[in-house]
């Protein structure tokens, strides 16, 4: 009988053999590959034969000018992010809850959509032509109300604000789905119940659409956790330039002009590897307060 | 429910509705300002007239986009890209996420694979050991750089063997009394009553192949391997026109470099807008299904 068993087991074995042989060359051979940070790496002497110097790109790398600057930019731009990602699509989503012409909600809902699937380069082509200071739509906008222009993509002091307005313009409709699927999930009659009681709207809302949603919000808050390492590549890398590094540059900028276009690939892979590691310790707390505080599993 | 509104009710109905159409028009108004530019004339561009509405209409840009070579090419590439990856991906994610949702008295390494999967997604070896592996398994400069290493997608593994989990469990002992083993349970129980995952899955290859440019521009060393994405990278926000034909150089100080891009960009979202209609019915049920258990 278990024998048997076993036997019924293997075509499953076959299903999985795939993934897991793509997954053991693409992505666990890069994870031995950062051991690569602990030598001085020559491509022509390959990575076993390059020298080992321990700890020293990491000495090298903390005593760079500028890449505190770079960590600081890091989490800024992600914590901004994350609590714009969190706040804009739930009060969004409350809003369109209250919508009762179905079609006027439809079309909200595929116009606000839409930008999350269209690529940062190609969001980034817009976003350089509208918010260029001299031709660009804004800030003619913003002249005609007599405002001086705003170089938002050159200017220090406004970029990481552009990155989050711009990241938020993309993704809070996208992310008020999740919230919409919760707000439908409340049980109709809580309301029927509040109305014979003689609760208002706002009571309501206060009382049991609101709690309604808590565990949601809990839980995308500690999910997001995990991320407070990633302002985002895709749109900081397209949109940033020399003139803003100094509020602009984040660690996978950093990570990818060390490496590519300086090839300086050890001190590359070892910021990568203090990213990886902190951000893995960051995940998995996260993980286990999403269990702890939303009773959430991934699998 | 027939019972009048009250007054505030009626004021924050209106509100409501005024500020969410206002916001919903915002979210387009870049694009629609953009696919403006690409059919007006260089003139009226370059000045600063257009708004939302194209001024003095013409097809310019776009007939002088769909000449470029360059441009043609890597759009080739991208399509083909496209043929190749997503079937791999969709295979892959199908026969991946089957053990991985069976219950531990089905499948006893369940737990040690599903780690094995997960880990991938809690720690990355970093960009460079990354390019390192894909350098050494021969696939730079190759279509099968943009195709192999990122064909399996855990991500959406997670999100299909969490859909299987949601299927009764009886049609699947029915069907294996009658003899039927796992392969033959996968695609004539499982994969038909996963169409809507399924459905939504095939539409996220489609467009994060199509949306992929990182990739394509640091495992290609030449510029005319590049897919459509990485090539409108290279020129749009690069400004690098080296990987223009020499022939059409001559040509781009006619055309407003404005106008061209803005078709460019147009072009390069097209395919999106037009899967958006079938992914907009699926992708609200698929995902939710998915990501959001009971």
């Amino acid at each position: 009988m278990n024998r048997a068993k076993r036997l019924r087991e293997i075509p499953m074995h076959v299903m999985l053999l795939p993934g897991v042989v793509l997954l053991l060359i693409y992505s666990y051979t890069p994870m031995a590959g950062i051991i690569m940070a602990f030598e001085k790496y020559i491509p022509s002497k390959g990575i076993f034969h390059s020298q080992w110097v321990g700890i020293k790109n990491f000495i090298f790398l903390a005593t760079l000018p500028g890449i505190f600057g770079v960590l600081w930019n890091t989490v800024f731009i992600a914590i901004m992010k994350i609590a714009a990602g969190l706040v804009v699509p739930a009060t969004i989503a409350l809003l369109l809850n209250e919508l009762r012409q179905q079609f006027v909600k439809r079309c909200i809902q595929t116009m606000i959509y839409l930008p999350h699937f269209i690529s940062w380069v190609l969001l980034s082509g817009i976003l350089l032509d509208i918010l260029s200071p001299s031709r660009g739509i804004v800030n003619q906008l913003l002249s005609s109300f007599g405002l001086t222009p705003v170089f938002f993509l050159g200017d220090k002091a406004w970029f990481p604000y552009t990155m989050t307005i711009t990241n938020t313009w993309k993704e809070f409709g996208f992310g008020t789905i999740i919230y919409l699927a919760a707000l439908t999930a409340i049980d109709p009659t809580l309301y029927e119940a509040a109305i014979v009681d003689g609760a208002n709207r706002w009571q309501q809302t206060w009382h049991i659409t609101l709690p309604g949603i808590k565990g949601i919000v809990v839980l995308l808050t500690a999910l997001s956790l995990g991320s407070v390492l990633n302002a985002g590549f895709d749109q900081i890398f397209n949109l940033y330039s020399p003139q803003v590094y100094k509020t602009g540059d984040v660690l996978d900028t950093f990570v990818y002009r060390m490496g590519v276009i300086n090839m300086e690939y050890s001190v590359a892979t070892a910021v990568g590897l203090f990213k990886s590691v902190v951000s893995f310790i960051l995940i998995t707390a996260s993980y286990k307060l999403a269990y702890k505080y939303a009773d959430y599993r991934i699998f | 429910m027939i019972k009048s509104l009250s007054p505030g009710r009626k004021i924050f109905l209106s509100l409501d509705y005024i500020f969410l159409i206002s916001i919903a028009i915002l979210c387009l108004i870049p694009m629609i300002h953009v696919l403006a530019l690409s059919f007006s004339s260089n003139s009226a561009a370059t000045a600063g007239y257009v708004k939302l509405w194209p001024i003095g209409f013409n097809l310019k840009s776009y007939e002088f986009v769909t000449s470029e070579p360059s441009f043609l090419r890597a759009m080739l590439i991208s399509i083909k890209r496209i043929a190749l990856g997503v079937p791999i991906n969709m295979l892959l994610t199908i026969i991946t996420a089957y053990p991985l949702s069976k219950s531990i008295q089905k499948f006893k390494y369940r737990k040690w694979y599903t780690w094995f999967f997960v880990i991938t997604i809690l720690f990355h070896g970093g960009l460079i050991p990354w390019y390192m592996t894909i350098y050494k398994t021969g696939l730079i400069d190759s279509i099968w750089a943009l195709v192999i290493p990122g064909a399996v997608s855990v991500y959406n593994i997670i999100i299909l063997l969490n859909f299987y989990k949601g299927l009764p469990e009886e049609i699947e002992e029915a069907a294996f009394i009658d003899g039927a083993g796992h392969w033959i349970i996968l695609w004539i129980i499982y994969v038909p009553l996963s169409i809507p995952a399924i459905a939504t899955l095939l539409l996220f290859s489609i467009i994060g192949h199509w949306n992929s440019w990182f990739d394509g521009l640091i495992l290609m060393n030449t510029t005319n391997k590049y897919p459509l994405q990485s090539y409108l990278q290279t020129v749009i926000v690069a400004h690098n026109f080296t990987i223009v034909s020499t022939k059409n150089l001559k040509d781009l100080s006619e055309i407003s470099d404005r106008t061209s891009k803005a078709a460019q960009i147009f072009l390069g979202a097209l395919p999106i807008l037009v899967v958006y209609p079938f992914l907009q019915k699926y992708f609200m049920t698929g995902m939710v299904l998915g990501s959001v258990k009971g």
